[in-house]
């Protein structure tokens, strides 16, 4: 396997330049994916026959939910790059996601209660699911308090990346909480071993809304992280040139 | 699904589908637009402040 692309992310203005290319074409992806998806979702695809329309939340509350507990995976993943390879890209993509993981975190909690009272007749009931949700709202917070509050650089990425790693104990609870306990809540949508039990019709745009939540965080992501990587390198010769080119 | 307001009323679902879609894109919107806008005021601070060092 060739790693070059890995020592060339230890530059910023690699990734700098290569991301200003990508962005485009999420943004173009986040359009499309997001209006088909909702759209189809919430005017086309049939009514559930136990929920009737509520259900429609599903093709945001999914895709919320799962953005969430992956961006937790990323910054956990970004911690152990961190602690071993000190490469500075990976504290600041850390950084820069967990204000995203914690308002998709937010999404999935709110509409989850929104969808909850016409279906199980009340906002919130303190079950495994739900907790090990809000547990994971606190974690990133914990992460965006940590990171900020300490003003040493190495020190900070070392510790925020510490935390990271440690909650991710929190994520299989999260996974397997519907199998575990006796929960209100439904059990997964999507499995990779089995067929979705819903019609095609109403998995494939819940799909296209997911795809399209993950290509939204990615844009988000790649622009905090610029802004951030301009920041700690504005002294530098290449900032310098961008910025006189962004203007 | 016949005419408009009855397709927004989603047979009294309505408050609580658009509620949750419209928080939703608040904040999807937000995650984008912050960035975009610190970006501007960044470039535009960083040209100041250049053009303070050039005089």
């Amino acid at each position: 396997m060739n790693w070059s692309f890995f020592h060339k992310l230890g530059s910023p203005k690699w990734f700098y330049d290569i991301s200003g290319r990508w962005l485009p074409w999420f943004a173009v992806a986040t359009v499309l994916l997001l209006g088909i998806g909702i759209v189809w979702g919430l005017f086309f695809a049939p009514q559930d026959y136990q929920q009737g329309n509520s259900f429609r939340i599903i093709y945001i509350h999914v895709p919320a939910a799962l953005v969430a507990q992956s961006c937790y995976v990323m910054l956990a993943a970004a911690g152990i790059v961190t602690l071993v390879w000190r490469m500075k890209l990976a504290d600041v993509a850390l950084r820069c996601a967990a204000p995203i993981g914690a308002w998709m975190t937010f999404i999935a909690l709110v509409t989850g209660a929104i969808w909850g009272k016409p279906t199980w007749g009340t906002y919130w009931v303190w079950d495994a699911r739900l907790t090990s949700m809000l547990i994971l709202l606190f974690l990133y917070f914990g992460i965006i308090a940590l990171s900020q509050a300490i003003s040493n650089r190495d020190t900070s990425a070392k510790a925020t990346a510490v935390l990271a790693i440690v909650g991710l104990v929190n994520i299989p609870i999260i996974k397997y909480s519907v199998d575990w306990w006796n929960t209100l809540h439904q059990p997964a949508t999507f499995k990779i071993t089995e067929k979705p039990a819903m019609p095609v019709e109403m998995w494939l745009p819940l799909l296209l809304t997911v795809l399209g939540f993950y290509a939204l965080f990615t844009v988000s992501l790649l622009m905090r992280m610029r802004l951030e990587v301009l920041r700690r390198e504005h002294k530098t010769r290449w900032v310098r040139d961008a910025l006189e080119k962004a203007k | 699904m016949n005419s408009l307001p009855e397709l927004f009323a989603m047979d009294g679902h309505g408050p609580y589908v658009w509620s949750a879609y419209a928080i939703t894109f608040a904040v999807l919107a937000l995650n984008v637009i912050q960035p975009w806008l610190a970006h501007r005021r960044l470039v535009s601070v960083e040209a100041r402040r250049r053009r303070r060092e050039a005089e």
